[in-house]
């Protein structure tokens, strides 16, 4: 039987873990090689870095963390923030990333996942879904969530299956930083509507919020970066919280 | 010993890469190359696949005499070979991704769409499932029955001759996720992304 995945996420900024873990054994707590390390030894069934470098001189950093992570973390590792071109893609898998998410430019030029899913392969092309509820709907936001599009989050995510992504990350940024949980009707309606998997992202604030986004929300993978950056809960609790609540997990 | 990674713009075999040489740290050469003198002399090959069926033939055939080469290894002078995910589905005579393509033909059958159960399952099949083990060989030494390993695909591998079978996972069907014959291994799931099982199954092959 096929597992949920649990997907611990780190902000990476020129290079540096920002929010990293707290452990005590840890060398450098603002290296993501070592915080990545953490998680794929303790069961994360894949790993997502997310850069937030905002400046273009420091760019380059993320290849170097992505080259140094993959040689010693055997899971997935998924890489995201600032990926805009085929090129931009290339260099990450390049650097032995499995898969890139792409958010602005997936919603700006939808031909970049055409293109991208055919020449790289479906199963590396993961379209960001940013969302923001807006009356009766939700509407796409992109440039870490600064521009609001207006555009309908449930057809996005039609369109981005149809254009060849293999899995949708949808955030709901009503929900992020909040710990709340997430967003059950966006999950739910986003994953009703696609035939490809989905990761539930924004607002974890507990383990009982991770089932709900699989139980509740029919997600395939469940994201979060805070419950286990401040070492709340590490990611083997979850796992063994999860196959308590009768969720398949790998442990 | 030396063991070659066939690199034929096949998509991302970074991972394959590095989970190659974590595995065989000083005692094993790993060479990632398209030249046929260095593939022809290596002792073990690997084949890696990602992206569509055709995209991977395209590139066996963008190479001239890739494919003599691979057919030479595999049929003749029988060198252990690792076909990884699309490049075990290569093994088959046919494709039905895109548009029908032929394959190597080394394992008779057919690679055809996941049937989905109208929508039941979702696709790709991505994530880590359990294998049960059909036949026990050197290949799985070490490896637990229902051991995890992760999957990403939306095609399957179906052999005419089941006796090839040496492992399946159960999603929407049985899939078949890894076969052997002769000196001819594969495997649907990703060893390289599939942690310590995977890395033992990596090594596993090169023991072979």
């Amino acid at each position: 039987m096929l597992k949920s995945r649990i997907i611990p996420c780190l902000d990476v900024k020129n290079g540096r873990v920002v929010k990293g873990i707290n452990f005590v054994d840890l060398q450098d707590a603002g290296d993501p090689v070592e915080q990545a390390k953490i998680y794929s030894d303790g069961g994360a069934d894949e790993i997502c870095f997310l850069d937030i470098t905002a400046s273009n001189e420091n760019r380059d950093t993320i290849y170097e963390v992505v080259k140094d992570t993959s040689k010693k973390c055997f899971v997935p590792l998924t890489v995201g923030g600032g990926v805009r071109s085929i090129d931009d893609i290339s260099k990450l898998l390049n650097c032995g990333a499995d898969k890139v998410s792409i958010n602005t430019a997936a919603v700006q030029n939808a031909d970049v996942i055409v293109q991208s899913s055919k020449k790289f392969g479906s199963q590396c092309i993961v379209v960001a879904i940013d969302a923001k509820k807006n009356g009766e709907k939700w509407e796409v936001f992109t440039h870490g969530g600064r521009n609001n599009t207006g555009i309908d989050a449930l057809e996005f995510a039609k369109k981005m299956e149809e254009s060849g992504a293999g899995e949708l990350l949808v955030t709901s940024m009503d929900r992020d930083g909040t710990q709340v949980g997430y967003d059950i009707d966006l999950m739910y309606k986003i994953s009703s509507m696609v035939n490809i998997p989905i990761i539930a992202s924004g607002g974890v604030g507990d383990l009982g919020h991770l089932v709900d986004g699989i139980k509740l929300g029919n997600a395939s993978a469940v994201l979060a970066a805070s419950i286990f950056h401040y070492g709340k809960y590490s990611v083997k609790e979850a796992k063994e919280y999860l196959d308590s609540k009768g969720i398949p997990v790998r442990i | 010993m030396n063991v070659t990674i066939v690199d034929y713009n096949s998509g991302n075999i970074s991972s394959v890469i590095n989970s190659f040489k974590e595995v065989a740290k000083d005692k094993v050469n790993i060479e990632v190359t398209s030249d046929l003198a260095i593939i022809k002399a290596s002792d073990k090959v690997v084949l890696p696949g990602q992206g569509s069926f055709k995209s991977c033939i395209d590139g066996l055939n963008s190479i001239n005499g890739l494919i003599d080469t691979l057919n030479e290894l595999a049929l003749e002078s029988k060198k252990p070979l690792l076909g990884i995910c699309v490049g075990l589905q290569m093994f088959a005579d046919i494709g039905y991704e895109e548009i029908e393509t032929k394959g190597l033909g080394w394992i008779s059958g057919k690679v055809s769409k996941i049937d989905n159960q109208g929508g039941k399952f979702k696709l790709p099949h991505i994530g880590w499932n359990e294998i049960n083990i059909v036949k026990d060989n050197k290949f799985f030494k070490d490896i637990m029955n229902k051991s995890h390993m992760y999957f990403v695909h939306s095609y399957e591998f179906t052999p005419d001759d089941k006796s090839v079978i040496t492992a399946t996972t159960d999603y929407s069907s049985k899939i078949v996720c890894a076969v052997e014959k002769d000196n001819i291994f594969g495997t649907q799931f990703h060893p390289e992304k599939s942690d310590k099982t995977g890395l033992k199954i990596i090594d596993n092959f090169i023991n072979i």
